[in-house]
């Protein structure tokens, strides 16, 4: 019986374990200058102001590094799931000769550094004359997001039992109205969660996107390359602002996590 | 009605394409890069100039290092916290999502909030002098005091990554068949004994993915580090982005990319040997 007490009291050791350093960087954020600054800090919310976060969004390029991070986001969901999830479904549904050899280079892509792809990108976008814009961001995010894509998609598909398009087969649908009116509404929510982790991965990316952008920066592009020149409320504002959208995003696709991640790493 | 077996290989061609435009063509750029000189020539001028550079040095070491602190740390918490789990009734989702924010919060992010922690009239320093250790705000992330930016970034990618080992322990728990454990425990295994003998084997694939993704993670370190140290603090990754961004350099960045991709080639191999070899010896 004592374990029990153990055990949830180890559990709750390390909730406060990820949860503090949250609230602290919160409580910065939303909080005065002076309090920033002060000394000794206290664990409790110091003076409650929109001082410092709106400091943040006053200086110049932060709205549009926020811009350019959505749109290479968006479009990082929009290519891995077009690209993925047809090679989800033929995983999932065909026996096919080099069905092997295809999931090995897929698992490969992961395993790769992104300093060895970001590099080269970065010289040959300038040539092809795309360097600097959210396209060859996402372009490079994609091909982060998109074995993830692949793996979790077909995992999906291989969920949804194939009698079901069968059926729709019988019934006179082909085999892509058999698709879109009997698999792809089952697997929706799912797919969404792989669009959202998509969307996660380029929010968070910042190699790449510091070096393939200029002018064009996506938000932590931005922060990083302003790190060392700002004052200390700009970046705590900065690094709050970057955690939010985790936190909703863990929050909606929290169903999906184990399951997708299970699969996606057989 | 029409053969169909072109079927797949039409639907996978779009991602092939992509993926050999954006890796294997990439890969292949960075080698060549790496070993031509600006003529085009080839040469080993790149890999000279980035071992005789002055933080090349410091950025193996601190590199292998991190990397060597970082992974074990995360692997004996998370697969702790997967245990933990099996062991809570109560509030077992409160838990998971807690646990699993971490996932979504970039290294950046990850390396700001512990700046605010670790910072010279942050909440470590507050604390210290709270419990009377000191009495002036101490300058922890400088120059003078790798060791501290170390444990900084140790701490921020402890704090971040662990998550994910533990997303990947907690699938694979959920692949091994409850009888094996039901089984042990019929003949006797104490919990410790079933633990060791049958799920931390059967445990092995995930763990060998958790492992070999970590490590590359990990080797691949960099905006932690800026955020909490600059370039106080040399790692790969940082060199290879100061030397195309800042020397605009690309053939030394190049060789830097090289270096890291050859350590995490050698590193993916040895656990694959390594892990296979104990697998078939547990079996």
């Amino acid at each position: 019986m004592n374990l029990r007490w153990l055990y949830l009291f180890l559990a709750i050791v390390l909730v406060l374990w990820v949860l503090i350093p949250i609230f602290l960087i919160a409580t910065l954020a939303f909080s005065d200058r002076p309090s920033v600054f002060a000394w000794p800090k206290g664990l409790l919310p110091l003076q409650f102001s929109l001082e410092t976060i709106s400091f943040f969004f006053g200086v110049e390029g932060v709205w549009k590094a926020i811009r350019n991070s959505l749109t290479v986001a968006a479009m990082t969901l929009v290519f891995s799931v077009l690209l993925g999830a047809p090679a989800g479904y033929a995983l999932a549904r065909y026996r096919f000769a080099g069905a092997d050899a295809y999931r090995l280079l897929i698992l490969m892509t992961r395993a790769f550094p992104l300093a060895i792809l970001a590099i080269p990108l970065a010289v040959q976008f300038i040539q092809v004359g795309i360097y600097d814009t959210a396209f060859g961001v996402a372009l490079v995010h994609t091909a982060l997001a998109l074995p993830f894509a692949v793996l979790v998609t077909s995992s999906l598909f291989l969920g949804i039992p194939k009698e079901l398009e069968e059926a729709a087969w019988t019934l006179g649908c082909n085999r892509i109205q058999a698709f879109l009116r009997v698999v792809l509404p089952l697997a929706l929510p799912g797919l969404a969660a792989t669009a959202i982790f998509a969307f996660v991965i380029s929010w968070n990316e910042v190699f790449a996107a510091t070096l393939l952008t200029l002018r064009e920066r996506t938000l932590p592009a931005f922060l990083l390359t302003s790190l060392n020149d700002s004052p200390l409320p700009f970046r705590f504002a900065g690094g709050f602002f970057l955690i939010v959208p985790a936190l909703i995003f863990i929050f909606i696709i929290r169903r999906y996590l184990f399951t997708l991640w299970g699969i996606a790493n057989r | 009605m029409r053969s169909e077996r072109y079927i797949p290989y039409v639907l996978i061609l779009p991602s092939v394409l992509f993926l050999l435009f954006l890796f294997a063509w990439p890969l292949l750029e960075a080698l060549l890069l790496s070993v031509r000189g600006s003529g085009g020539q080839w040469t080993l001028e790149n890999f000279q100039r980035m071992a005789a550079d002055l933080y090349f040095k410091d950025a193996v070491k601190y590199t292998l290092l991190l990397t060597v602190v970082i992974v074990p740390l995360q692997v004996v918490m998370a697969l702790g916290m997967a245990m933990l789990l099996g062991g809570i009734s109560k509030g077992r989702d409160l838990f998971l999502y807690v646990w699993t924010i971490p996932l979504g919060i970039s290294d950046l992010a990850a390396g700001i909030v512990w700046l605010a922690i670790f910072t010279e009239r942050g909440y470590l320093n507050s604390f210290l002098q709270g419990i009377g250790v000191i009495q002036q705000p101490q300058l922890w992330l400088s120059y003078e005091t790798p060791w501290m930016i170390f444990l900084a970034v140790v701490a921020a990618e402890v704090w971040r990554a662990t998550a994910i080992v533990f997303v990947i322990l907690v699938a694979g728990l959920q692949l091994i068949p409850k009888e094996y454990g039901e089984a042990a425990e019929v003949f006797g295994a104490r919990p410790w004994q079933r633990f060791w003998k049958v799920t931390l084997p059967l445990l092995m694939p995930s763990l060998q993915v958790a492992l070999i993704l970590r490590t590359i993670l990990a080797l691949e370190v960099f905006a932690v580090v800026v955020a909490l140290g600059g370039r106080n603090l040399p790692v790969l990754a940082g060199e290879a982005y100061y030397w195309y961004n800042a020397y605009q350099n690309p053939g030394v960045a190049a060789a830097y990319a090289v270096i890291i991709l050859g350590i995490s080639v050698v590193a993916t191999i040895l656990y694959l040997r390594l892990m296979r070899s104990k697998q078939e010896g547990a079996a």
